[in-house]
């Protein structure tokens, strides 16, 4: 086990929150990209028939 | 061939489809390693302890916040003297990576100053101005958000990118402008005297780059969103018109 001593709380919270916040930034860019390609490729079908 | 071809977003969405696959997989194989190793197999500093472990997140979104503020400012001065949509919409995307690493910064740091400077947050000339680049951040993300017309928006947000560059440099030059403040100097320096040990810069090298890559993945996956919303608002409109 990695003994951290006596600085294991700052170090721990840091980290924590630190990737937190990065995996959270993935998920967020990565759903809205997927979420809007969706609504576009739906939009563009609609375009398409209309013409 | 010409760099301002690229400012074409059909040109942009297949370059940036090729490209993309790669970044990610760089971004993997430089910030997993990079992590472990300085958070796992790192050795405890003599005047800082195991507090060490921080600065492999610190450093990287410390010097990321600043250089994303000025990535934005670059392609927001292209933007004001050239009008290509795809270098606004690249600074609007970085925008919410560049706040999400001010935020980072700026609590690590915090953390780590309570043991170290007996407080977290001093009125010191570094932590204040990346405070207040922080705000500029939240500034620039609501004035994007508040205006209707997006060529409104860029022009706006492109001049406030110019003014809060003030502050990205302040933030970066603020230890060497006073030594008045808690925060210590430098970390990194090409003077290889002036840096850190080799068994941290290393490691530290690693997830600089790590975050980088994440940041150029990051912006390249926002800003293709960015275009396909433009898109999208296009044909939507011109569904509206058909319909009237």
């Amino acid at each position: 086990m990695l003994e951290l001593g006596k600085y294991a709380d700052a170090i721990l919270s840091s980290w924590v929150i630190t990737l937190v916040l990065l995996i959270a930034l993935v998920l967020v860019t990565w759903r809205r990209s997927v979420q809007v390609k969706r609504e576009l490729d739906a939009a563009e079908e609609r375009a398409k028939r209309n013409d | 061939m010409s760099l301002w071809e690229f400012a074409n977003p059909v040109k942009f969405m297949a370059l940036s489809g090729k490209v993309l696959p790669w970044v990610i997989g760089l971004c993997a194989l430089t910030l997993i390693p990079g992590m472990i190793w300085g958070f796992f197999f790192t050795p405890e500093a003599a005047n800082f302890g195991n507090s060490v472990k921080i600065i492999y997140i610190h450093v990287p979104s410390a010097m990321m916040a600043i250089n994303i503020w000025v990535m934005m400012l670059v392609t927001s001065l292209i933007w004001i003297v050239r009008r290509h949509h795809v270098s606004v919409r690249a600074a609007k995307a970085a925008a919410l990576i560049g706040v999400t690493m001010t935020v980072i910064a700026l609590i690590t740091g915090a953390i780590w100053g309570q043991p170290m400077w007996g407080t977290y947050w001093a009125w010191d000339p570094r932590l204040t101005s990346f405070l207040i680049l922080f705000l500029f951040y939240l500034g620039y993300m609501a004035l994007w958000a508040a205006i209707d017309n997006p060529d409104t928006a860029a022009d706006l947000t492109s001049v406030l990118c110019i003014v809060g560059s003030v502050f990205a440099v302040l933030s970066r030059y603020a230890v060497n402008f006073w030594n008045q403040g808690l925060h210590q100097g430098a970390s990194l320096s090409l003077d290889k005297e002036e840096h850190v040990s080799n068994v941290y810069y290393q490691p530290l090298l690693l997830c600089i780059a790590g975050f980088i890559l994440l940041f150029v993945a990051l912006v390249l996956i926002r800003t293709r969103t960015e275009l396909r919303l433009v898109r999208l608002h296009r044909l939507d409109v011109r569904e509206r018109m058909k319909d009237a």
